[in-house]
Protein backbone atom coordinates (compact mmCIF):
# COMPACT_ATOMS: atom_id res chain seq x y z
CA UNK A 1 0.00 0.00 0.00
CA UNK A 2 1.47 3.38 -0.56
CA UNK A 3 1.92 6.10 1.61
CA UNK A 4 -1.24 8.71 2.02
CA UNK A 5 0.93 11.89 0.91
CA UNK A 6 -0.14 14.62 3.43
CA UNK A 7 -2.08 17.55 1.92
CA UNK A 8 -3.92 20.34 3.29
CA UNK A 9 -7.24 19.22 2.36
CA UNK A 10 -6.25 15.36 3.91
CA UNK A 11 -5.24 17.41 7.34
CA UNK A 12 -8.66 19.27 7.09
CA UNK A 13 -10.57 16.72 6.58
CA UNK A 14 -9.04 14.74 9.86
CA UNK A 15 -10.14 17.27 11.67
CA UNK A 16 -13.24 17.68 10.88
CA UNK A 17 -13.79 13.14 11.12
CA UNK A 18 -12.42 13.60 14.44
CA UNK A 19 -14.78 15.76 15.74
CA UNK A 20 -17.40 14.20 14.10
CA UNK A 21 -16.26 10.79 15.62
CA UNK A 22 -16.01 12.47 19.51
CA UNK A 23 -19.21 14.74 18.92
CA UNK A 24 -20.75 10.73 17.86
CA UNK A 25 -19.20 9.23 21.21
CA UNK A 26 -20.42 11.88 23.23
CA UNK A 27 -24.05 11.03 22.31
CA UNK A 28 -23.12 7.59 24.17
CA UNK A 29 -21.08 8.18 26.65
CA UNK A 30 -23.31 11.65 28.27
CA UNK A 31 -25.48 10.36 31.14
CA UNK A 32 -27.23 14.01 30.39
CA UNK A 33 -30.06 13.37 27.48
CA UNK A 34 -29.39 17.03 26.72
CA UNK A 35 -25.50 16.82 26.15
CA UNK A 36 -26.61 14.24 24.21
CA UNK A 37 -28.48 16.06 21.73
CA UNK A 38 -25.78 18.65 21.61
CA UNK A 39 -23.09 16.43 20.71
CA UNK A 40 -25.56 14.89 17.92
CA UNK A 41 -26.14 18.52 16.71
CA UNK A 42 -22.14 19.35 16.71
CA UNK A 43 -22.07 15.79 14.85
CA UNK A 44 -24.92 16.46 11.99
CA UNK A 45 -23.07 19.94 11.59
CA UNK A 46 -19.65 18.43 10.74
CA UNK A 47 -21.66 15.76 8.20
CA UNK A 48 -22.95 18.78 6.63
CA UNK A 49 -19.40 20.38 6.25
CA UNK A 50 -18.18 16.91 5.18
CA UNK A 51 -20.92 17.20 2.29
CA UNK A 52 -19.73 20.51 1.21
CA UNK A 53 -16.49 18.97 0.59
CA UNK A 54 -17.52 16.28 -1.32
CA UNK A 55 -19.26 19.08 -3.50
CA UNK A 56 -23.03 17.57 -2.66
CA UNK A 57 -23.66 21.13 -1.58
CA UNK A 58 -27.51 21.10 -1.86
CA UNK A 59 -27.40 17.81 0.82
CA UNK A 60 -25.69 19.80 3.25
CA UNK A 61 -27.75 22.59 3.43
CA UNK A 62 -30.76 20.15 3.32
CA UNK A 63 -28.91 18.47 6.54
CA UNK A 64 -28.31 21.77 8.50
CA UNK A 65 -32.17 22.80 7.49
CA UNK A 66 -33.51 19.12 8.10
CA UNK A 67 -31.48 17.37 10.92
CA UNK A 68 -29.78 20.58 13.32
CA UNK A 69 -32.68 22.40 12.43
CA UNK A 70 -35.99 20.46 12.93
CA UNK A 71 -35.57 16.94 14.31
CA UNK A 72 -32.76 18.30 16.97
CA UNK A 73 -34.84 20.58 17.74
CA UNK A 74 -38.22 18.47 18.35
CA UNK A 75 -35.55 16.60 20.18
CA UNK A 76 -34.60 18.92 22.77
CA UNK A 77 -38.15 20.19 23.20
CA UNK A 78 -39.19 16.46 24.23
CA UNK A 79 -36.79 16.48 26.43
CA UNK A 80 -37.20 19.50 28.08
CA UNK A 81 -41.00 18.65 28.36
CA UNK A 82 -40.84 15.70 30.11
CA UNK A 83 -37.85 17.17 32.57
CA UNK A 84 -35.27 14.20 31.44
CA UNK A 85 -32.06 16.71 31.76
CA UNK A 86 -31.22 15.69 34.79
CA UNK A 87 -29.09 12.39 35.08
CA UNK A 88 -31.50 11.44 37.93
CA UNK A 89 -34.29 11.62 36.01
CA UNK A 90 -32.96 8.05 33.98
CA UNK A 91 -30.08 6.03 36.01
CA UNK A 92 -28.34 3.88 33.98
CA UNK A 93 -27.84 0.87 35.32
CA UNK A 94 -24.20 -1.07 35.35
CA UNK A 95 -24.33 -4.70 34.32
CA UNK A 96 -23.13 -7.35 31.96
CA UNK A 97 -24.87 -4.96 29.36
CA UNK A 98 -22.86 -2.41 29.00
CA UNK A 99 -19.80 -4.78 28.12
CA UNK A 100 -21.65 -7.27 26.23
CA UNK A 101 -22.94 -3.87 23.60
CA UNK A 102 -19.16 -2.52 23.42
CA UNK A 103 -17.78 -6.02 22.53
CA UNK A 104 -20.58 -6.53 20.07
CA UNK A 105 -19.94 -2.92 18.29
CA UNK A 106 -16.41 -3.97 18.51
CA UNK A 107 -16.24 -6.71 16.76
CA UNK A 108 -18.87 -5.10 14.13
CA UNK A 109 -16.33 -2.59 13.43
CA UNK A 110 -13.32 -4.78 13.03
CA UNK A 111 -15.51 -7.34 10.64
CA UNK A 112 -16.68 -4.71 8.09
CA UNK A 113 -13.63 -2.52 8.48
CA UNK A 114 -11.14 -5.30 7.59
CA UNK A 115 -13.15 -6.10 4.60
CA UNK A 116 -14.26 -2.95 3.21
CA UNK A 117 -11.28 -0.31 4.16
CA UNK A 118 -8.02 -1.67 2.93
CA UNK A 119 -9.14 -2.50 -0.51
CA UNK A 120 -10.38 1.14 -1.11
CA UNK A 121 -7.56 3.14 0.35
CA UNK A 122 -6.12 3.17 -3.02
CA UNK A 123 -9.11 5.25 -4.30
CA UNK A 124 -8.27 9.14 -3.99
CA UNK A 125 -9.41 10.45 -7.08
CA UNK A 126 -12.71 11.65 -7.51
CA UNK A 127 -14.75 10.89 -10.61
CA UNK A 128 -18.04 12.62 -11.10
CA UNK A 129 -18.52 15.84 -12.39
CA UNK A 130 -17.96 18.88 -9.61
CA UNK A 131 -21.83 20.20 -10.11
CA UNK A 132 -23.43 17.10 -9.63
CA UNK A 133 -24.50 17.81 -6.18
CA UNK A 134 -25.91 21.60 -6.78
CA UNK A 135 -29.42 22.39 -6.36
CA UNK A 136 -30.44 22.26 -10.08
CA UNK A 137 -28.47 18.66 -10.61
CA UNK A 138 -30.86 17.61 -7.30
CA UNK A 139 -34.15 18.78 -8.71
CA UNK A 140 -33.79 18.19 -12.23
CA UNK A 141 -33.72 14.55 -11.33
CA UNK A 142 -36.18 14.98 -8.50
CA UNK A 143 -38.52 15.43 -10.35
CA UNK A 144 -38.22 13.34 -13.33
CA UNK A 145 -36.58 10.46 -12.70
CA UNK A 146 -37.68 10.18 -9.20
CA UNK A 147 -40.88 11.90 -9.24
CA UNK A 148 -43.22 8.91 -7.96
CA UNK A 149 -40.84 8.69 -4.86
CA UNK A 150 -41.15 11.95 -4.18
CA UNK A 151 -45.17 11.85 -4.40
CA UNK A 152 -44.70 8.56 -2.19
CA UNK A 153 -42.49 10.74 0.43
CA UNK A 154 -45.17 13.52 0.60
CA UNK A 155 -48.00 10.65 1.53
CA UNK A 156 -45.53 9.11 4.20
CA UNK A 157 -45.16 12.71 5.79
CA UNK A 158 -48.66 12.98 6.03
CA UNK A 159 -49.46 9.90 7.54
CA UNK A 160 -46.58 10.99 10.01
CA UNK A 161 -48.11 14.54 10.54
CA UNK A 162 -51.34 12.67 11.05
CA UNK A 163 -50.10 9.88 13.34
CA UNK A 164 -47.98 12.24 15.49
CA UNK A 165 -51.69 14.17 16.29
CA UNK A 166 -53.39 11.09 17.53
CA UNK A 167 -50.54 10.09 19.38
CA UNK A 168 -50.33 13.73 21.17
CA UNK A 169 -54.30 13.70 22.14
CA UNK A 170 -55.19 14.16 25.56
CA UNK A 171 -57.05 11.01 26.33
CA UNK A 172 -55.63 7.65 24.97
CA UNK A 173 -57.96 5.14 25.21
CA UNK B 1 -10.64 17.39 -1.63
CA UNK B 2 -8.12 15.89 -3.47
CA UNK B 3 -5.64 13.41 -2.05
CA UNK B 4 -8.10 12.24 1.07
CA UNK B 5 -9.14 8.23 0.52
CA UNK B 6 -12.66 7.05 -0.06
CA UNK B 7 -11.94 4.55 2.72
CA UNK B 8 -11.25 8.11 5.18
CA UNK B 9 -15.17 8.73 4.61
CA UNK B 10 -15.96 5.04 5.06
CA UNK B 11 -14.23 4.65 8.37
CA UNK B 12 -16.02 7.74 9.52
CA UNK B 13 -19.06 5.99 8.36
CA UNK B 14 -18.87 2.88 9.86
CA UNK B 15 -17.49 4.28 13.17
CA UNK B 16 -20.55 6.40 13.70
CA UNK B 17 -22.53 3.44 12.93
CA UNK B 18 -20.78 1.54 15.37
CA UNK B 19 -20.80 4.16 17.35
CA UNK B 20 -25.02 4.10 17.41
CA UNK B 21 -25.36 0.48 17.99
CA UNK B 22 -23.47 0.18 20.85
CA UNK B 23 -25.76 3.16 22.03
CA UNK B 24 -28.82 1.59 20.82
CA UNK B 25 -27.75 -1.78 22.83
CA UNK B 26 -26.40 -0.34 26.19
CA UNK B 27 -28.41 2.97 26.93
CA UNK B 28 -31.80 2.84 28.43
CA UNK B 29 -33.20 6.32 27.87
CA UNK B 30 -35.33 5.87 24.62
CA UNK B 31 -34.70 9.35 23.53
CA UNK B 32 -30.84 8.42 23.34
CA UNK B 33 -31.74 5.41 21.37
CA UNK B 34 -33.60 7.47 19.25
CA UNK B 35 -30.58 9.66 18.49
CA UNK B 36 -28.46 6.54 17.95
CA UNK B 37 -30.94 5.74 15.60
CA UNK B 38 -30.32 8.74 14.04
CA UNK B 39 -26.71 8.60 14.27
CA UNK B 40 -27.09 5.51 12.82
CA UNK B 41 -29.06 6.89 9.74
CA UNK B 42 -26.12 9.57 8.90
CA UNK B 43 -23.99 7.26 8.97
CA UNK B 44 -25.39 5.52 5.46
CA UNK B 45 -26.16 8.67 4.70
CA UNK B 46 -22.47 9.74 4.12
CA UNK B 47 -21.62 7.08 2.89
CA UNK B 48 -23.99 7.21 -0.05
CA UNK B 49 -22.70 10.82 -0.87
CA UNK B 50 -19.13 9.45 -0.56
CA UNK B 51 -19.62 6.73 -3.12
CA UNK B 52 -21.75 9.07 -5.56
CA UNK B 53 -18.61 11.45 -5.06
CA UNK B 54 -15.69 8.69 -5.67
CA UNK B 55 -17.25 6.72 -8.87
CA UNK B 56 -15.67 3.74 -8.50
CA UNK B 57 -17.34 2.36 -11.83
CA UNK B 58 -17.24 4.14 -15.09
CA UNK B 59 -20.65 5.59 -16.16
CA UNK B 60 -22.56 3.69 -18.77
CA UNK B 61 -22.54 5.70 -22.99
CA UNK B 62 -25.98 6.28 -22.53
CA UNK B 63 -26.54 9.41 -21.06
CA UNK B 64 -29.82 9.17 -19.58
CA UNK B 65 -28.85 5.79 -17.67
CA UNK B 66 -25.68 7.46 -16.66
CA UNK B 67 -27.21 10.47 -15.12
CA UNK B 68 -29.51 8.62 -13.07
CA UNK B 69 -26.53 6.55 -12.07
CA UNK B 70 -24.75 9.69 -10.98
CA UNK B 71 -27.29 11.36 -8.81
CA UNK B 72 -28.41 7.67 -7.50
CA UNK B 73 -26.91 7.98 -3.98
CA UNK B 74 -28.08 11.93 -3.36
CA UNK B 75 -31.78 10.54 -4.84
CA UNK B 76 -31.50 7.93 -1.56
CA UNK B 77 -29.99 10.38 0.91
CA UNK B 78 -33.11 12.83 -0.01
CA UNK B 79 -35.58 10.35 0.92
CA UNK B 80 -33.68 8.99 3.90
CA UNK B 81 -34.32 12.44 5.43
CA UNK B 82 -37.25 12.09 4.93
CA UNK B 83 -38.35 8.78 6.56
CA UNK B 84 -36.21 10.04 9.55
CA UNK B 85 -38.18 12.93 9.53
CA UNK B 86 -41.26 11.25 9.72
CA UNK B 87 -39.87 8.72 12.25
CA UNK B 88 -39.02 11.18 14.48
CA UNK B 89 -42.61 12.89 15.17
CA UNK B 90 -43.92 9.29 15.39
CA UNK B 91 -41.57 7.99 17.68
CA UNK B 92 -41.04 10.99 20.03
CA UNK B 93 -44.51 10.96 19.96
CA UNK B 94 -45.46 7.30 20.59
CA UNK B 95 -42.66 8.08 23.69
CA UNK B 96 -44.94 11.54 24.74
CA UNK B 97 -47.76 8.79 24.91
CA UNK B 98 -45.89 6.41 27.29
CA UNK B 99 -44.76 9.32 29.66
CA UNK B 100 -48.32 10.31 29.75
CA UNK B 101 -49.52 6.60 31.18
CA UNK B 102 -46.75 5.31 32.82
CA UNK B 103 -45.04 8.84 34.82
CA UNK B 104 -41.95 6.55 33.56
CA UNK B 105 -39.96 5.77 30.37
CA UNK B 106 -37.63 3.28 31.30
CA UNK B 107 -37.24 1.16 28.29
CA UNK B 108 -36.17 -2.08 30.32
CA UNK B 109 -40.02 -1.03 32.22
CA UNK B 110 -41.71 -1.07 29.29
CA UNK B 111 -43.13 -4.71 28.19
CA UNK B 112 -46.68 -4.53 27.85
CA UNK B 113 -46.33 -5.86 24.43
CA UNK B 114 -44.54 -9.11 25.55
CA UNK B 115 -47.41 -11.71 25.18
Amino acid sequence: MDALKITPELLLFGAAAGLAAIAAVGVVAFNNAIRSALCLVVNFFVLAFLYFTLNAEMLGVTQIVVYTGAIMVLFLFVIMLLNLGSPEALEEKRDWKRPAGLAIGALFFATIGSQILMPLMKITTVSSRDDFGGPQAIGRTLFSQYAFPFEAVSVLLLIGIVGSILLAKRRMS
Amino acid sequence: MNGVPLAGYLGLALFMFSTGVVGVLVRRNPIVIFMCIELMLNAVNLTFVAFARYRVQALPDDPVLAQSQTMAGQMMVVFVMAVAAAEVAVGLGIIMAIYRLRHNIDIDDMNILKG
